[in-house]
């Protein structure tokens, strides 16, 4: 394998509802803050990839207009998935595997504040015996939290502790949404939104953007005084019939885990998708977290900040800034896509 | 020539609505056809996979080995809740209009479960391992919804 | 043996709250003024009409409003001959690109008051504008280009804007 690693990250701070800017707007700034960074210019990068989705925006092929902030002239190798911006990023490492470029460009964007975002994630489910009956995003995280806290390993209290930590870890992060502190006795005192989530339970519906640098070997050296090597990193899906698996555990993220070399050794930092509190229990016996010394979510994680379809690719960039900035040696970063996590991402990073 | 203003915040959002409708008519292939051909006589089938599983509703392909599947199998139209979730306040979309429960039915004779709504009445009557039944549609018309939802099987 | 279902109607109904965005925003509140508002790239010097914000080949904002006029060129054009449901225009009809005077984008509008086959490349055309108590922040505020009567363009002059 090729060393490749991140470089550069930069992210637009997460909004409520960005009234103001339309996508490539808010986009344009955080592609020139990690390009800039990273001292590589647009016309040096060897693979452009990005990850959004049509349905946020309502309307086809949006990512293509996405490329306005880029300035696709000259014409230029670029890809993308409609996906979390996680995706892209894998598919770019996997494109600096080929050997014949040095560097990659990878965003992510989502305004989740202009449709219903709850409803709009329906459309992912089963479209014959699911998605007539429209079960919300809610919804179906909410019979996954019943099936994990019938498994009896947690608690709603454990989850009212991870939002409480999440809310705490957002005060000292200028790109966090949700940041009001959360008593976690008054706060399970809440009625549900959807039994068993409460409001503290579930994300914010947010608008932002992130973007990643990528670069191999040298040119990383070159880029980035403390680059962020991508010592591992898999993905992998499970069935996507909600009754067909068994939504209290994550052996997509497990197995994911494995193959990234995430099982062993100690990690100073682990930067979790897990945009429902309950998914964070699951993620953390998954990843095999529970009794490894490791910052949980520093940067409070989904649930003080969640614009869909970036969301993960801002796990992988957190990760990636704390081994660039000297505040760890090594750290995981994990990315979720599908309702109940159904796909789950690993990335291994390490510091030279 | 004037210059936008230096920040954008300051200025007044400019919105629409905006409305997508797709009428799709899908295609649903000689598996999940005869699932929905089922529920029109108020019946349930499903497939057994190579495995000896049951799924219901049935799929066209093992989700475990990606082997076709076998035989279509009569299943009850009673089973197990595996999972469930109230919900307090129903959006316009959801199949009932007043509190209920999404559960993941394992219908007997089936080995996964199928997501539905349950008109329990009231949140204290939900349980995992509690037993429903399916309460049929007036009418059916071959698809999801001649299933009108679940209800506890101990209901009157 | 069950009757077999060959197909089933599932409506998908989404609605948003669409955001134009700051530069889109300044555009369509000059058409509610009658105005046709551009912004040029601060790197290449292109004038881009409707600005989006962006300059889409150097990839950096635009910020400087530019003041257009309502007269262009016909860089090139279509002629409609099959009307559409929910059309509002009689068919035949002609959709042209207008690159107006000081743009170096055209932009795409209706071409009225002119028989289809006497439209060409390189035509002096003007707005139409709607009555000035119907202006709104919308593309509707003009209601159609039409012929100006002044000689062609020469081909030299668009050729870069096609």
């Amino acid at each position: 394998m090729r060393d490749v690693a991140v470089v550069s990250f930069a992210q637009a701070p997460s909004v409520r509802a960005d009234q103001l800017r339309n996508e490539v707007e808010i986009l344009m700034p955080v592609v020139a803050e990690a390009l800039g960074r990273s001292g590589i210019s647009k016309h040096e990068i060897g693979f452009t990839c990005s990850g959004s989705s049509d349905y946020l925006a309502g309307q086809p092929f949006s990512f293509v207009m996405a490329l306005d902030a880029v300035g696709a002239w000259p014409p230029m190798a670029e890809s993308h998935v409609e996906m979390d911006g996680a995706w892209a990023l894998y598919e770019a490492w996997a494109r600096l595997q080929h050997g014949d470029i040095d560097s990659a460009l990878v965003y992510a964007f989502g305004k989740s504040s202009m449709g219903d975002i709850a409803e709009l994630l329906t459309l992912q489910l089963d479209p014959y015996s699911v998605v007539p009956l429209w079960p919300d995003a809610v919804s179906v995280a909410a019979l996954q939290a019943r099936a994990m806290l019938d498994g009896g390993h947690h608690s709603e209290r454990d989850m009212a502790a991870v939002a409480a930590r999440s809310r705490r870890d957002a005060a000292s992060n200028p790109n966090a949404q949700v940041r009001t502190p959360l008593d976690e006795a008054a706060a399970l005192a809440e009625p549900c939104i959807v039994s068993p989530l409460r409001e503290h339970d579930c994300p914010p519906v947010s608008d932002g953007a992130a973007a990643i640098v990528l670069a191999a070997g040298e040119r990383a050296r070159q880029a980035c005084a403390r680059p962020a090597w991508i010592r591992g990193i898999d993905h992998r899906i499970e069935p996507a019939s909600l009754g067909a698996r068994d939504l209290a555990t994550s052996q997509s993220a497990a197995l994911a885990a494995r193959h990234a070399g995430a099982l062993g050794g100690a990690f100073d930092v682990a930067e979790i998708h897990a945009p429902f509190t309950h998914q964070e229990l699951i993620l953390r016996d998954a990843l095999g977290l529970g009794d490894r010394a490791t910052a949980m979510n520093p940067s409070g994680g989904a649930l003080v900040a969640n614009p869909v379809m970036v969301a993960g690719l801002i796990r992988i960039g957190e990760a990636a800034q704390r081994i660039i900035d000297g505040r760890a040696r090594r750290a995981l970063a994990h990315a979720t896509s599908g309702p109940c996590l159904q796909q789950n991402l690993v990335c291994v990073l390490e510091a030279d | 020539m004037t210059t936008a203003d230096a920040d954008p915040r300051q200025a007044t959002p400019l919105t629409a609505p905006h409305m997508l409708e797709y009428e799709y008519t899908r295609s649903v292939g000689p598996v999940i056809g005869r699932f929905f051909g089922a529920l029109q006589e108020r019946r349930v089938v499903g497939v057994r996979t190579a495995g000896g599983r049951g799924l219901v509703p049935p799929q066209e392909y093992d989700p475990e080995s990606g082997e076709p599947v076998g035989d279509f199998v009569d299943v009850a139209s009673a089973g197990v809740v595996t999972t469930w979730a109230w919900v307090h306040a129903p959006r316009p979309k959801h199949p009932l209009q007043r509190p209920f429960a999404w559960a993941l039915v394992q219908l007997d004779g089936a080995d996964t479960a199928m997501l539905h709504a349950v008109d329990a009445g009231d949140e204290s009557r939900m349980s995992t391992g509690m037993r429903v039944r399916i309460r049929w549609s007036a009418e059916t018309h071959g698809d999801i919804h001649d299933i009108a939802c679940f209800e506890p099987e101990d209901a009157r | 043996m069950s009757e077999q279902v060959y197909g089933i109607k599932v409506p998908i109904r989404l609605d948003y709250t669409y955001v134009v965005g700051t530069a889109p925003a300044r555009f369509l509140r000059g058409l509610a003024q009658g105005k046709i508002v551009g912004q040029r790239c601060p790197s290449c010097a292109k004038v881009y009409v409707p600005p989006r914000g962006s300059c889409p080949t150097c990839g950096v904002p635009t910020r400087d409003d530019v003041a257009l006029s309502d007269k262009g060129i016909v860089t090139t054009f279509c002629v409609v001959n099959i009307p559409f449901a929910g059309s509002a225009v009689k068919a035949p009809y002609v959709s042209a690109s207008v690159l107006l005077d000081g743009a170096d984008i055209p932009l795409f509008h209706l071409l009225q008051e002119v028989a289809t086959e006497d439209v060409r490349m390189g035509m002096r055309v003007e707005a139409v504008w709607v009555p000035n108590d119907e202006l709104q922040p919308s593309m509707n505020s003009i209601r159609y280009f039409r012929p100006t009567g002044e000689p062609d363009a020469p081909f030299e002059s668009f050729k870069e804007h096609l």
